[in-house]
């Protein structure tokens, strides 16, 4: 395979042609932010953090998708790049609840975001949506990734339970006609939560330690929540 | 946001993929499981048992008590007690020197014939290996077995004799290398979902064609290029006549033949019969479909076969299996990256309980006990004297059951199997369970044959011991303990040294065969000590990524696939086939055939997934019938219907869906309230003792919804 020799903030690297200018970047221990990117899923550049400054380009590059070309030259912190970056998380930061995002509070103070910068947003809040015994899912807490939807499909588990819903800022990611998520295509693989960066998919069990159940409450909650007879009385539920 | 004390790595407990888990602890609670995404076998993919299915363990029925009965048991009069009312919790000390008592007292009495264990597949190959030695070196017994026998037996004793040896030949991970791959008898989405997962890639992301060979039209089809809905139990004449096609186009591998098989000239000719129409009529596939598979699968560069129960769990289970091995040798699909014969071993550690001789004809390491030469290698290994290890083949799990009289089988010591579910015919196995003169179970629950017991031993979870699991691409991968064991339960390996010692003491022998270890890598090493498979696997080695067994040095970096230059019996063997039609078949008053099997939130018997939050997801069985067989008997979805086969009844709801095939009811055998085993047929294949699981005659007929035994249970559900 060929291979394509370019600089990223003034240094020189070599890479297999189609490696993308995030993952050279990553070669040369230069790290760019990154929300919605995951090792395991397919990159979209949605969240545009990764934005670096392609000499000669009008506009700034998603690096996680832009392959590095022969030549290229790369800046990846330059005050146009970072203001553009403090705005994306700026606007995150006005309408999503990043409190479980920490990697998110990283590149806000990094980059010196200011959380006030819009102080009359609108918030996302839809109520938290608790359907099934294994995961709750938590939407004020939702970047719109879409890393959970492509793990849900062609990235690993092809059941393509989940999806976008609605347009703009009422975008949501949702089920088909909202189901609960027992009444849809979902397996429960827990993929999407596994991907989750910001807590918005939860496991329930930690969710319910979280509002304060002990464990042995919890097991108890279960215990009601599935009563059951079985032949002969066998099992007294006690 | 929680912040765990501590995140510990280990190994699946479910199913014979082998995931790597990081379990997330906080005081003690698993309250979050991730796994890393370079994990070299799932990629940071889980299913739903893996990811949410660890709170068993927390359980407030779990038995954490060692416990003997209050009322004792005689043969004949055993009855199940469920309720903790009907047991005493006594010390470990009471427990264990009333169990050595009473196993020494028929032993001494009645000799090695009286004695047998159950071994477990889901317990470590540490565990494995020391009940094994307990009852070989201790008790002079083969009557040794596991839940092999109950799943791939049909496979393992078929592989044997075409080329020498059972396991699977390939990595798992290796299906993106193949062109083509043939799936048959397996619901792998369901039950290996993560090998479901790399075959979608396969064929979505990696150009490979797939071809289903199920009855039921399972979610794999939506992926496959061909989907041949075989009746149940007609592999052979399928296979055979795939096999027909391949000979008479031409589409053979010479080479490989000449130079790697024996038989092929008989074999062809025993072929002769077996054509796409004569196969047409007696499967139930369209002739074409049986051409076209013949010659996607021939024609492929790399081709694979990936098998469930569907092949081995039939009274022709062995047969099943050599005609799905006789594709291969045709063809010369064995032997590279990509190609293989791969069963796909259901337990997370069927593989490495059957490495570690959990199996009544083989000593450790697949040594075959007749043979003095293996007998000697594990006398000095345990210090027993010289001659004095039984080289006499045991019984089998079914036959260990059916031997229970005076004069047969007398004690049985059951470690976390539960053949109340699991045996087939279980309105028999209930006598047999009644008639044992002592009983042992080491579990966490009292499951439906632990409710038999004289003496309950409660073992610790996976999460509370050390250990290795072999999974089904041989891959020996650390287990590690999260989390102390709760209350007096004690890790399995323990518990049997503490008993081995006691027992031991009792019968006098001059030597001890040795049961002081330190921890469980200790045990490993004894093992690999003899058997030259495991010599390399150390735990130090194992610290970071699992090893592929043969590993046959300290230096050797394992095996990840097998036969490249030969098979371990030299050549292949075509072996001529007859079909011989399952026991049972329908007719005008059972007209259909009930075919068994899982789902993908439960486990086998239930024992650990009914006691999950899993059973919320999946509360009740549901049969499937096709909606065809459903108008003609008057029944809708949702209804509750009675199963009935000759040998016993049950009654649960119905999913008319277009997932089964006319004429056939699929149920799975999780539930104890519908115990889909009470119908099973107790037929055996002749060879490798199966039970026929997936073949026999039912009727299906609606009843009121309040006869089932719990209507409340009703889930809504979307998935296939």
């Amino acid at each position: 395979m060929s291979e394509v020799n370019l600089m990223i903030d003034n240094l020189p690297v070599s890479v297999p042609a189609g490696t993308t200018i995030l993952q050279a970047a990553r070669q040369l221990g230069v790290e760019i932010p990154t929300i919605c990117y995951h090792e395991a899923c397919t990159a979209n550049a949605l969240c545009r953090l990764c934005v670096v400054e392609v000499e000669g380009w009008r506009v700034l590059a998603a690096s996680c998708v832009v392959p590095a070309s022969e030549g290229m030259r790369v800046s990846t912190r330059n005050p146009r790049v970072e203001r553009s970056q403090r705005t994306i998380l700026e606007m995150l930061d006005s309408a999503v609840d990043l409190s479980e995002s920490p990697e998110i509070q990283v590149f806000i103070s990094d980059r010196g975001a200011d959380p006030g910068r819009f102080p009359g947003a609108e918030r996302r809040e839809p109520p938290l949506l608790d359907d099934n015994p294994m995961y709750i899912r938590d939407y004020a807490k939702c970047v719109l990734c879409w890393r959970c939807v492509q793990v849900c499909a062609e990235d690993a588990q092809y059941t393509y339970a989940i999806n976008f819903a609605g347009r703009g800022f009422e975008t949501q990611i949702g089920t088909f006609f909202d189901r609960p998520m027992p009444a849809t295509t979902c397996v429960f693989c827990g993929q999407c939560v596994g991907v989750c960066p910001t807590g918005a998919l939860k496991p329930k069990r930690e969710w319910l330690l979280e509002q304060g159940l002990t464990p042995d409450e919890i097991m108890g909650l279960t215990r009601s929540e599935r009563r059951r007879k079985r032949d002969g009385g066998s099992h007294a539920e006690t | 946001m929680l912040k765990p004390d501590r995140i510990v790595s280990t190994t699946c407990p479910y199913c014979g993929v082998g995931c790597t888990l990081e379990l997330h602890l906080k005081d003690d609670y698993i309250y979050r499981v991730t796994s890393p995404f370079d994990a070299v076998v799932n990629r940071g993919n889980l299913c739903v048992k893996g990811r949410f299915g660890y709170d068993f363990i927390y359980h407030p029925r779990r038995v954490t008590t060692p416990l003997m009965r209050k009322n004792p048991q005689a043969p004949d009069q055993r009855a199940q007690a469920f309720d903790l009312s009907e047991w005493r919790e006594v010390s470990w000390e009471e427990a264990l020197e009333y169990t050595a008592d009473r196993l020494v007292e028929i032993y001494r009495r009645d000799g090695p014939g009286a004695m047998a264990v159950y071994c477990c597949a889901k317990a470590t190959n540490e565990d494995n290996y020391l009940l094994q030695k307990i009852f070989r070196a201790l008790f002079r017994t083969n009557n040794v077995d596991h839940c092999t026998r109950l799943c791939h037996a049909g496979s393992v004793v078929a592989l044997q004799q075409a080329i020498g040896s059972s396991a699977m030949s390939n990595t798992a991970a290796e299906v993106i290398k193949s062109d083509c791959f043939i799936v048959v008898g397996s619901n792998t989405t369901e039950n290996h979902p993560i090998i479901a997962l790399q075959m979608k890639a396969a064929v979505e992301k990696y150009g490979a064609k797939m071809i289903v060979i199920d009855p039921r039209r399972l979610e794999l089809c939506d992926h496959a290029a061909l989907w041949l809905p075989l009746k149940p139990g007609t592999n052979v004449p399928l296979f055979s006549a795939m096999a027909h096609v391949i000979v008479k186009e031409g589409l053979v591998d010479r080479w490989f033949i000449e130079e790697r098989t024996s038989g092929y000239e008989e074999y062809v000719r025993s072929l002769e019969k077996f054509t796409p129409e004569y196969a047409e009529m007696v499967c139930g596939v369209d002739r074409d479909l049986i051409v076209q598979a013949a010659r996607m699968y021939a024609a492929a560069e790399r081709g694979a076969i990936y098998w469930g129960m569907g092949i081995s769990q039939l009274s022709n289970g062995v047969a099943s299996a050599l005609s799905v091995i006789h594709l291969a040798f045709l063809t010369g699909h064995i032997g590279r990256e990509g190609t293989g014969l791969n069963p796909l071993r259901g337990q997370n550690n069927v593989q490495g309980a059957s490495d570690m001789g959990a199996m009544p004809y083989h000593y450790p390491g697949y040594m075959l006990v007749d043979d003095p030469a293996n007998a000697a290698k594990w006398e000095a290994a345990w210090k027993v004297e010289p001659g004095r290890l039984s080289q006499r083949r045991g019984l089998t799990t079914t036959e260990i059951l059916s031997h229970v009289r005076p004069g047969g089988v007398r004690s049985l010591y059951i470690m976390g199997e539960n053949p109340m579910m699991s045996e087939p015919n279980l309105n028999i196995t209930r006598h047999h369970m009644q008639d044992l003169e002592f009983l042992v179970v080491q579990d966490l629950f009292i499951n439906e044959s632990g409710a038999f017991a004289d003496v309950f031993l409660p073992a610790a979870s996976w999460a509370e011991k050390d250990g290795t699991f072999t999974n089904t691409d041989r891959r020996v991968q650390r287990v590690r303990q999260a989390l102390p064991p709760r209350g007096q339960s004690r890790p399995d390996w323990e518990i049997l040294c503490d008993l081995a010692k006691r027992i031991e003491a009792r019968l006098g022998r001059p030597l001890s065969a040795g049961w002081d270890y330190c921890d469980p890598s200790e045990i490993l090493a004894e093992l690999g000590s003899v058997v030259p498979e495991y010599a390399g696997v150390t735990y130090p080695r194992l610290e970071q990524v699992g090893l592929q067994v043969p590993v046959w040095d300290r230096e050797h970096p394992g095996t990840p696939y097998l036969f490249g230059e030969t098979f371990p019996s030299g050549r292949g063997k075509f072996i001529p086939l007859e079909f011989v039609p399952s026991v049972e078949l329908p007719d005008d008053e059972y007209p259909f055939v009930l075919t068994t099997g899982r789902v993908l939130e439960h486990w086998h018997g239930g024992t650990m997934t009914r006691h999950s939050e899993l059973d919320a997801l999946y509360p009740e069985a549901r049969a499937e019938l096709h909606p065809a067989d459903a108008a003609l008997i008057g029944v809708v979805d949702g209804q509750a219907v009675r199963v009935v086969s000759r040998r016993g009844s049950i009654v649960l709801r119905l999913s008319v869906t277009d997932k089964a095939r006319a004429g056939v009811v699929f149920i799975p055998f999780h539930f104890a309230e519908a115990a889909a085993n009470l119908l099973t047929i107790d037929a055996l294949d002749p060879q490798a003792k199966i039970p026929e699981y997936k073949a026999c005659a039912v009727s299906v007929t609606a009843v009121p919804e309040d006869q089932l035994s719990n209507p409340e249970a009703l889930l809504e559900r979307g998935r296939y």
